[in-house]
Formats: structure tokens, C-alpha cells, sequence
């Protein structure tokens, strides 16, 4: 029996690995901004220290995923 | 390479007119200039660092940060189209700027002891120094310029692509495309819109990040060893 080919994919498999990059930043991103929103409700006094918690928590998150992009440099380059 | 001189041209223009009458009732254009500076000065510097050490630093903060904001901007402004930080020569420059300044803040500030309490943070069980002494290394001396610069790089090239991508398929629905597909064109040119106030967003954004997170490493440098 001849295997037949019921659906064929073409193209490069890398073209999803920043999607699977950017869940965990997406996910932690959400977590800080929740919690921030979640810590003013509590102490709305403090809500300029936390915002500026939050933008550090943020930036040291968001970090993983921009990595993710320059990944795709970093590979082509050499090539 | 021109869009930076232009950055350059326009800030000294903007602060030198701003700021040429200075009067105590500000008009709109000083306070425009003081809004800035007293973000700055109030906001990072001195919040973070203290009265002190945040004068100290403040004219190297206020200069990165007004830098970083007119080159951001430069990528929505029409016929430039291009953020002047999107080559990684400037966030490279800027983050050895930030990473020289707070390791020459923390030798300042702890001669000899510097180096000694970042890579063996005191009050840690001597066998745990195997893992942790390469961690601290890695993400102090390592990370830390590496993701300054990416932060900023990555975020101007994505805006820039976003925007591509956006007016290009604007373009495409509104001329190539047939029948009813020419009407996709208006929901791409309005995402292109929302998107380039979206920019304007990031890029005050990565400004103010961009300097709170050099404070930041400058108030770690300085602080005292517990």
C-alpha cells in the first residue's frame, strides 16, 4: 500500500518559535500589572511607589520576549 | 545617520527657545521643557537615589532620557519614519554609557568592596557560593547591558515593523485586491492609526524605562552592604 500524503506543511518550523517565546513574558507581564492592580485596591497610597515597581517588574519581564526576537537576528546572521 | 543630527539639532533648538525666557509663570513652551525635566529629576532621580546622589547623577539621567524620547519619537514622525534608535549602535552606546556609570558609582561609593559584594552577596552559606556567585556574575555584568540595549532596539524595530506591516496590507487591499477585499483596507489603515498613537506611547515609555532602569542599577551599586 502506497503511503499517501493527506496534507503537506512547507516553510520553516522557526517562524512559531516566537509565539511559543512570548507566552512566558505575555504570562508574566500579567501577573506584575494584576498584582499591582490587585496591591493599589488594597493601598491606594502607595500607588506611585507601586507604579514605578510595576514599570521596573515590566521591563525586567518584557526582556525574555524582545531576546526572542533578536534570536531570529542572531541565527541569520552567519548566513 | 541624518535623523540623528536632526534629533540633535531639535533638542538644543527646543530646550535653547524653551528655556531662553525663563519666567516664574511658566508659558506653554517652558513648561513643556520642565514637565520633562522635572520627570527627570523628581519622578526617577531623586526618588530613587535620594537628594544627594540624585543631583549627582542627574544631568547624565536627564541627557539619556531626553535623548532616548526625540529618537524614539523620530519613528512616527511623518517623512522621517524611522526611529533613531532602532540601529543598535545608539542603545549599545547608551547601555556601556549606564553599565561604566554605575560600576564606577558602586567603586566610588565601596572601594575594593565593590566587586567583592556584588559577585558574594554577604549572609549566604559558603557551599551555595558555587551557584550563586556565577549567577550574580552573569546577570550583573552580563545581562544587564544585553537587555538594556535589546529592550530598546527590539521595541523601536517591532514599532517600525507593526507600522510596515499595517500601511503596506493598507496599500495592498486598497489597490491590488478586488471586490469586497478592498474593504479590509479600511480596517488595516485604522489598526496603522491606532498603532502609530500606540508608538507614541512605547516611546515615552521606553524613555522613562530606559533611565528608571539606570537609576536603578546605580541605586544597587550605591547601596549599602547589608
Amino acid at each position: 500500500m502506497d503511503t499517501t500524503t493527506v496534507a503537506a506543511l512547507s516553510g520553516n518550523i522557526a517562524t512559531i518559535g516566537y509565539g511559543l517565546a512570548a507566552i512566558g513574558p505575555a504570562i508574566g507581564v500579567g501577573i506584575v500589572v494584576g498584582k499591582t492592580i490587585e496591591s493599589v485596591a488594597r493601598q491606594p497610597e502607595l500607588q506611585g511607589r507601586l507604579t514605578v515597581l510595576m514599570y521596573i517588574g515590566i521591563a525586567f519581564t518584557e526582556a525574555l520576549a524582545f531576546i526572542g526576537i533578536a534570536t531570529y537576528f542572531i541565527f541569520t546572521a552567519g548566513q | 545617520m541624518i535623523i540623528r543630527l536632526l534629533v540633535l539639532v531639535a533638542i538644543v533648538l527646543f530646550f535653547s527657545l524653551a528655556l531662553r525666557k525663563r519666567s516664574i509663570v511658566p508659558g506653554r513652551m517652558q513648561s513643556l521643557a520642565e514637565m520633562g525635566l522635572d520627570l527627570v529629576r523628581v519622578n526617577i532621580a531623586e526618588d530613587l537615589l535620594g537628594k544627594k546622589d540624585g543631583r549627582r547623577f542627574l544631568p547624565l539621567l536627564t541627557t539619556i532620557f531626553f535623548m532616548v524620547l526625540i529618537m524614539n519619537i523620530t519613528g512616527i514622525v511623518p517623512l522621517l519614519n524611522i526611529a533613531g534608535t532602532s540601529v543598535i549602535g545608539v542603545p549599545l552606546l547608551l547601555a556601556v554609557i549606564a553599565y561604566v556609570t554605575f560600576i564606577y558609582a558602586g567603586v566610588k561609593k565601596h572601594p575594593g568592596a565593590f566587586f567583592k559584594n556584588s559577585l558574594f552577596p554577604p549572609g549566604v552559606p559558603l557551599p551555595l557560593y558555587l551557584i550563586v556567585t556565577p549567577i550574580e556574575f552573569v546577570s550583573t555584568f552580563i545581562l544587564r547591558p544585553v537587555t538594556l540595549t535589546l529592550r530598546l532596539l527590539m521595541n523601536m524595530i517591532v514599532g517600525h515593523l507593526l507600522l510596515v506591516l499595517f500601511f503596506l496590507a493598507t496599500s495592498f487591499f486598497f489597490f491590488q485586491a478586488d471586490g469586497l477585499f478592498k474593504f479590509f483596507g479600511i480596517g488595516t489603515f485604522a489598526f496603522g492609526i491606532v498603532f502609530t498613537l500606540f508608538e507614541i506611547l512605547v516611546a515615552v515609555l521606553q524613555a522613562y524605562v530606559f533611565t528608571l532602569l539606570t537609576t536603578v542599577y546605580i541605586q544597587l551599586a550605591l547601596a549599602d552592604e547589608h
